[in-house]
């Protein structure tokens, strides 16, 4: 049982090797350049595995700042929505499904929101974690049940499949692609959180919950709808790392703890915060798998380590919230 | 002194710490009977379809949900990543047994050691925040030691775990104590029951009720003049040493470390058998292992869908048993009154 990340990173440097010993040495004399070359490779591969967490744990933020909630199960609906979009893709084709998928975990996690997690607003987050926690156990298990336990691939638009450039061989159109997604959704959902009054409420209900109820907001809609958003990102990101990992029930676990350290580190509280702590883990990780892969994995948990004794609040966490 | 009395009365009275709920005598009488139960276990649990293993399974899982209630349940910090020590107990105890020595007391003294001095090191840092950033904080920690062990191959075993040891029979002048299935129980109930001791102890002396202090209301606290990131720090080592007992306890029974007692679910085991049986109260946990070990072994002979099964017990129990079955009780009883 591979986690999702453990394989994103071996692939990382199963490729890594190709260049180090056959691919590039004979093209360029300098040897300087090839360990350029490869450092590059890693970091830009790290930022694009940091774009995964931090699609991630931006939804995991969001979720957390206005349904102070700890969503365990986020991982169970990530591998949730690429499993739909898996069954979608015959029919709608990869573009279809990136959008139509991500709307039906969404449902789900309307009925889940509405039935379970509303009943324990306002008592202990302990209660939020242990629920969706269950919650994960249960989705998994679903999931393979359905769709059988061993692994299938997600198949990507020829379109995006192949490199670029000769020399960047590694900018193949579909890691731009994962970027840009990345790029768009946070924009997108800036742009909510900015301009719109659904998102104005929901900053605000960050900052004073019961000021906005009283101010007539039905807080428990908007909760839902703010759980509902950040389960439709957790699918697109679900949908892109399958592409490039392919499914399996368990393929969530991996991402989800990263999204967390990337939670800590940008400090909580800060969407901003989050979304640069997941690019900056990601990078710090592609990084390490340059010098020591074995490390990889451990790097961003002693990046989190640090912080906290730097400076506990992370990045851009305000003081105290949420404690 | 004064102070003292005063806050032994309300351990016993308004705050259910569970050390001391319901008299003196009814304590002891309730202990007594617990005792007996699981010195006779051997005899008569098979006629309720259990048997050695499983029996020492829920006493080392109540163990560990023990020692993390400490934290969890007394001091109110929500750690998800107790796992970690239990895994770390039990590779030092798989490593001791493996390249040092073949003697069981000791190898359970080296796993202990190493969880417990894991969590000593690192409740400094852990305890910078709280709440939900705690818990996330410990998870993480927790995760930061399943992927060392997953990556350190040489040493761990990486993702097939540590093997290539079993527990001997230990030798006492004129008399063996053999380590077969009945005899390990009995080395698990004398574990459990020192550190059942020692949480008791903790938890009834002037440290403990600082402990239930730093939940009630950790503000006040320090207005006090209280350190309560000491405090905090403190309760979570303690805990990190029990917890790694069980875990050399659990190497031992299976006479196999695999990193998955490492990972966060078995965290997340923990916490849950903790809640389900009643995280205010002393023997909460025991009760929720009991359950839980119970359910988990039954559900996965009958079902291929026993994940789903736990997942029930959690979603049940959280919606349903907030307060655990302890606290249930406990309200049953105080509404008689």
């Amino acid at each position: 049982m591979l986690r999702a990340s453990q394989r994103l990173l071996r692939a990382t440097r199963l490729r890594t090797g190709e260049v180090g010993s056959r691919a590039l040495k004979p093209r360029f004399a300098s040897r300087g350049l090839t360990v350029d070359l490869i450092l590059l490779f890693n970091t830009f591969n790290g930022l694009i595995t940091g774009a995964f967490y931090a699609l991630m744990a931006l939804g995991l933020a969001l979720i957390l700042g206005l349904n102070n909630t700890i969503n365990f199960a986020h991982g169970a609906f990530m591998a949730l929505a690429a499993y739909f979009a898996y069954t979608l893709e015959p029919h709608l084709g990869f573009w279809g499904a990136l959008i139509v998928a991500p709307l039906l975990a969404g449902a789900v996690g309307l009925v889940v929101e509405r039935l379970l997690i509303r009943r324990l607003y306002g008592r202990d987050p302990l209660y939020t974690l242990l629920l969706t926690f269950g919650l994960a156990l249960i989705i998994q298990d679903m999931i393979r049940t359905i769709w059988g336990a061993t692994g299938v691939p997600l198949t990507i638009p020829q379109s995006l499949g192949h490199p670029l450039s000769q020399t960047y061989f590694f900018l193949t159109g579909y890691r731009l692609f994962v970027v840009a997604v990345a790029l768009i959704g946070t924009g997108a959902l800036f742009a909510i959180l900015r301009y719109t009054r659904l998102g104005i409420r929901i900053r605000a209900g960050n900052a004073d919950l019961e000021t906005v109820s009283a101010m007539g907001v039905n807080i428990y809609l908007l909760r839902t709808a703010n759980f509902v958003i950040g389960i439709i990102f957790a699918g697109i990101a679900g949908i892109l790392a399958a592409g490039q990992l392919g499914l399996d029930p368990t393929m969530g676990d991996g991402l989800l703890m990263p999204a967390f350290v990337a939670i800590v580190v940008g400090g909580v509280g800060s969407l901003l915060g989050s979304m640069l702590g997941g690019l900056l883990i990601g990078a710090a990780a592609g990084i390490t798998t340059s010098f020591y892969p074995a490390a990889s994995e451990v790097v961003i948990y002693l990046i989190m380590a640090l912080m906290l004794i730097v400076r506990p609040r992370g990045l851009m966490g305000q003081e105290g919230l949420l404690e | 002194m004064n102070a003292q009395t005063i806050s032994k009365q309300n351990a016993s009275g308004q705050l259910p710490t569970g050390a001391g709920t319901g008299g003196a005598r009814s304590n002891w009488l309730g202990l007594a009977i617990l005792a007996a139960a699981l010195l006779t276990a051997p005899l008569w649990l098979h006629y309720l379809g259990g048997y050695d293993d499983l029996a020492s399974r829920v006493l080392i899982y109540a163990l560990a949900a023990m020692g993390l209630n400490l934290v969890l349940g007394f001091t109110g910090g929500l750690s998800f990543g107790h796992a970690a020590y239990f895994g770390l107990g039990a590779y030092g105890v798989g490593l001791m047994l493996k390249y040092y020595t073949h003697n069981v007391a000791l190898a359970l003294i080296g796993g202990t050691l190493l969880g417990g001095l894991a969590a000593a090191v690192l409740a400094p840092v852990v305890v910078r925040r709280r709440g939900i950033y705690f818990a996330m904080i410990t998870i993480a920690i927790g995760q930061m030691f399943y992927f060392i062990a997953v990556r350190w191959n040489v040493v761990t075993g990486g993702l097939d775990g540590l093997t290539g040891f079993s527990r001997h029979a230990l030798h006492f002048p004129g008399w063996v104590w053999s380590m077969n299935d009945t005899g390990f129980y009995y080395l698990v109930v004398l574990c459990f029951a020192l550190g059942a001791l020692a949480l008791w102890v903790v938890l009834n002396s002037p440290l403990g009720h600082t402990f239930v202090a730093v939940r009630e209301n950790h503000k006040r606290l320090t207005f006090l003049g209280a350190n309560v990131q000491k405090y905090a720090a403190l309760s979570f080592a303690i805990s990190g040493f029990v917890v790694a007992l069980a875990g050399g306890l659990n190497a031992l029974l299976d006479n196999f470390a695999s990193p998955n007692l490492l990972n966060y679910s078995l965290s997340g085991d923990f916490v849950i058998i903790a809640v389900l049986g009643g995280m205010r109260s002393f023997w909460g946990p025991f009760v929720g292992a009991i359950i839980f070990v119970a359910a988990r072994d039954y559900a996965s002979t009958v079902t291929q869908n026993w994940m789903s099964v736990i997942g029930l017990i959690f979603i049940l129990s959280v919606l349903f048993f907030p307060m655990g079955i302890m606290g249930f009780l406990h309200k049953l009883r105080t509404e008689k009154r």
